[in-house]
């Protein structure tokens, strides 16, 4: 539009004449020009982090609505709303008024139901998106700091979740807190003073809703926002990674311009999540704090669990034994080990991954490849690894609710769960590593030798011999010349020709209809085998 | 029958047999290590003689060791001590149990439940509900709330020994329930069966109390809970008014009694009418996921949310190249 308002001099059309407008004045034209231009590689594993964008942009639409009646405030009321098995029934005034949003407010249960799966979708694509940029080796460099900006990302994103529940103020976001003051306890000279500073006092007082209220709403949104513009910017200053593959270099970039292919692209997917996440809030009852009732610090109830991005640190804790050291005529308590010591321990890895990875294979050239993960196999198993001992610790956060869904003993779960963290990553590693270097084997030999056929020729002398439909040219042996390069191999038949790009324009899942140059040379050699001869000469061609 | 009859009637009467009520449990303790092998034994608490010769045996037995002052010291205190008990045990029959037995107590009732104790309860309960070793516990004194809970669950008759009984069909009807239930209360006495409407009071303060007293082991949503070694607080779901209340009383398995002084009849009938109301109560937000919380959320989250926004990806990215 802006560009078409350059070329002819006067533009005709409205919305010509505002861009117009603006270009006198901002002289937009250009720079734009060179960002729409922009080209971003297109693979489905590229959007998971759009989906956390696009989270992100939910919870900030729904949070405002929800913000309008909120009130964070720990002062003591007594309920006279409509929700009958709460009536008279001492509360705080956040909890009143979550209960007035649930029963009182215009679409206020629905709103607030897609805030809590929205903000569960956040850190879960956000969480998804690392494994997707480790398991390709997307973290080197030069994309070391935007790891790091991720990384801290998804820490807030906790945090910031972690806020949200706590502030209707019921009986289990209170045991949450009260869960996060003895951690913050257990922290060895500094605990006490620690836990003084958040709760202004001895827990729970009455200010830590209100504190944690302009946290969640305010600061670390902000902080979110300015961390997520940055994370942006760098993709965009230096390029998005890509697969390998024929006409693929470091040094290029391939894909769809920004606009509008990519922008039309982009949007759809935004309704796309928004309605998945709309979905959820109508029809999945999430944090129905009215059944909970509201905190009082002599309540507990059993199966009390954080929602699931905290739960890791919920099922450590269940499963580290109960050592308590004392030093010095002070006590270490058991909660500092698999808490504060152990998401440290976890951090401190994720956080030096890339250098150490750097350091380990001398790697210090700048990658705008990607690598798939069987062609690294000690990361990738690496990553299998510490996925296992994360899934372990998370499914061990709900392992009450397992055990009585299961009928098993407590006490087994518990230790079953001690035993397979310690023994499942290991084998698990062992295992990726064999299934790496089997599926390199198998690209290796289709490669040497060709994709099978599946036909069976008997030789004069009696012997049986498959035929192999070799990929390109072939030595005096009958062996292949291509060259492994990490890029995607046919493995049968009908697979030959997925190296070469932009092949199909229409269909649901599976291509229906080619791009008309392709097209034709698909037309072109159905006729030559409807012909009876072999057409294997072109499938060669395209190929190579 | 009649035997029976004489010993509630009079523990009604006068507070002498207070001393009778109380001592039948001291020698209950004897009993159990001794007539587990002899179950036929007829020793149900009520003959005085039996008592005296209880109490006798063991002075008998220590003053081949000691001294005659020693001895005549001991039966002193011991003498002490045992009036002191009675006269608390009495004090306490004549007051807690005043109210308690005039409920049930129909003798067609009491005849038709030991009928069907004796066919079913007998082999691990003993003939005279004193218990068999290693098999099972006496029931004297369980009343008539624990038998209705045990039977009417379907935990007893049992299945076998375990971490604890589950919740199994039923065997016995409402109203053979109640005739064991009379039975045993006949017997042994204890908290008996409630009557009228076990709904009363107000909602709102019977979830307070609920979520004081029981959400810490069955959930403010009535999940129930594992506890260790393999013993579980049941799920609320299929609990009955009478059941819960009889719980209550009774307090069963590795359940705590609430008596009558923890919780009063009108608080045990506010958090049953909190309990039955909730649990019929529509979920606003949509489907309640079984009202798990946080765990059942996360796995409709993984296998719905991020399942469909997988496929919509990979749909997205089949459309492109």
């Amino acid at each position: 539009m802006t560009a078409n308002a350059r070329r002819t001099g006067a533009p005709r059309t409205p919305a010509g004449k505002v861009a117009k407008f603006f270009d006198d004045r901002l002289n937009l034209a250009g720079p734009m020009r060179k960002q729409l231009n922009k080209v971003f590689p297109d693979h489905w594993s590229f959007m998971m982090g759009e989906i956390a964008l696009y989270s992100f942009i939910i919870l900030l639409l729904t949070g405002t609505y929800l913000t309008f009646f909120f009130d964070p405030s720990m002062a003591d009321t007594v309920y006279h709303g409509r929700y009958v098995p709460m009536q008279n029934v001492e509360m705080s005034k956040a909890y009143e008024s979550t209960l007035n949003i649930t029963f009182d407010v215009r679409g206020g249960l629905v709103i607030r139901q897609i805030h809590h799966w929205a903000a569960l979708m956040f850190v879960g694509a956000m969480l998804i998106h690392m494994f997707r940029v480790f398991f390709t080796g997307a973290f080197r460099k030069p994309r070391e700091l935007n790891w790091l900006i991720g990384l801290t990302l998804i820490v807030l994103g906790i945090v910031e979740g972690f806020a949200g529940y706590t502030l209707p103020d019921d009986l289990l976001s209170g045991t949450g807190l009260r869960i996060a003051d003895a951690i913050m306890l257990s922290i060895p000279v500094l605990g006490t003073w620690v836990s003084f500073l958040v709760f202004g006092g001895t827990f729970p007082g009455d200010l830590i809703i209100g504190r944690f209220y302009i946290v969640h709403v305010l600061v670390i949104p902000a902080i979110l926002a300015a961390l997520i513009g940055a994370h942006l910017a760098l993709i965009v200053r230096q390029k998005h990674t890509e697969f390998p593959a024929p006409g693929r270099s470091e040094h290029t970039v391939s894909g769809e311009r920004v606009f509008p292919i990519y922008a039309a692209k982009a949007g759809g997917f935004f309704f796309i999540v928004s309605a998945i996440t709309c979905a959820l809030g109508g029809l999945f009852q999430i944090n129905p704090v009215w059944l909970f009732g509201p905190y009082n610090p002599a309540q507990v109830s059993s199966g009390s669990q954080p929602d699931w991005y905290m739960m890791f640190l919920d099922g450590s804790t269940r499963l580290f034994p109960s050592w308590e050291v004392r030093l010095w005529g002070h006590t270490l308590a058991p909660l500092f080990w698999p808490t504060v010591v152990l998401p440290g321990i976890l951090l401190t890895l994720a956080v030096g991954y890339p250098f150490l990875e750097a350091k380990m294979t001398k790697d210090r050239l700048p990658h705008n490849m990607l690598q798939r993960p069987r062609d690294v196999p000690v990361r990738t198993s690496l990553g299998v690894m510490a996925l296992t001992f994360y899934l372990v610790l998370f499914l061990s956060g709900g392992n009450d609710i397992i055990a009585k869904a299961f009928d098993i003993s407590l006490n087994a779960m518990t230790w079953g769960g001690r035993i397979l963290l310690l023994v499942a990553p290991p084998i698990l590693y062992i295992i990726t590593y064999r299934i790496c270097l089997s599926l390199q084997r198998h690209d290796r030999e289709v490669l040497e030798h060709g994709v099978e056929t599946g036909i069976v020729k008997v030789l004069p002398t009696g012997e049986f011999i498959e035929v192999h439909q070799p990929l390109g040219p072939v030595d005096e042996h009958g062996h292949g010349q291509l060259a492994y390069a990490g890029t995607p191999v046919p493995k049968r038949m009908s697979q030959l020709g997925v190296g070469v790009p932009l092949r199909h324009i229409r269909g649901f899942f599976y291509p229906v209809k080619e791009k008309p140059e392709i097209q034709a040379a698909i037309d072109e050699l159905e006729a030559a085998e409807a012909d009876g001869q072999p057409a294997r000469d072109e499938q060669h061609q395209l190929t190579d | 029958m009649t035997h029976v009859e004489d010993s509630t009637d009079s523990s009604d009467d006068d507070p002498t047999t207070g001393k009778g009520l109380f001592v039948e449990e001291d020698f209950d303790v004897d009993a159990d290590v001794e007539l587990g092998f002899e179950p036929a034994v007829s020793a149900t608490g009520a003959d005085p003689s039996a008592v005296k010769a209880a109490r006798s045996r063991k002075p008998a037995v220590t003053s081949k060791r000691n001294s005659r002052r020693g001895l005549r010291r001991r039966l002193g205190a011991g003498a002490v001590l045992i009036a002191a008990l009675v006269t608390m045990g009495g004090t306490y029959a004549a007051f807690a149990t005043a109210g308690a037995p005039a409920a049930t107590d129909n003798a067609a009732d009491v005849a038709a439940g030991r009928q069907l104790y004796q066919t079913s309860c007998i082999t691990c309960h003993g003939a005279n509900l004193q218990g068999v070793k290693d098999r099972a516990p006496a029931l004297l004194g369980v009343g008539g709330a624990s038998v209705y809970f045990q039977v009417s669950t379907g935990r007893m008759p049992a299945s076998g020994q375990g971490a604890d009984q589950k919740r199994k069909t039923a065997k016995f009807d409402e109203a053979q329930t109640k005739q064991l239930a009379a039975y045993v209360q006949s017997l042994g006495g204890g908290p008996d069966l409630p009557s009228g409407s076990l709904r009363a009071g107000d909602i709102a303060r019977g979830g307070d109390l609920f979520r004081l007293n029981c959400a810490s082991c069955h959930g403010t949503t009535f999940k129930g809970a594992p506890l260790s070694a393999g013993k579980v607080a049941p799920s609320l779901n299929q609990a009955t008014d009478e059941q819960m209340y009889t719980a209550m009383l009774s307090g069963p398995e590795s359940m705590p009694i609430f008596s009558d002084n923890a919780l009063t009849p009108t608080q045990k009938r506010e958090i049953i009418n909190y309990v039955q109301t909730l649990k019929v109560s529509k979920d606003p937000g949509g489907n309640g996921i079984d009202r798990i919380g946080p765990v059942s959320e996360a796995l409709v989250f993984f296998i719905a949310g991020v399942g469909a926004v997988m496929a919509a990806i990979l749909w997205i990215g089949a459309k492109s190249e």
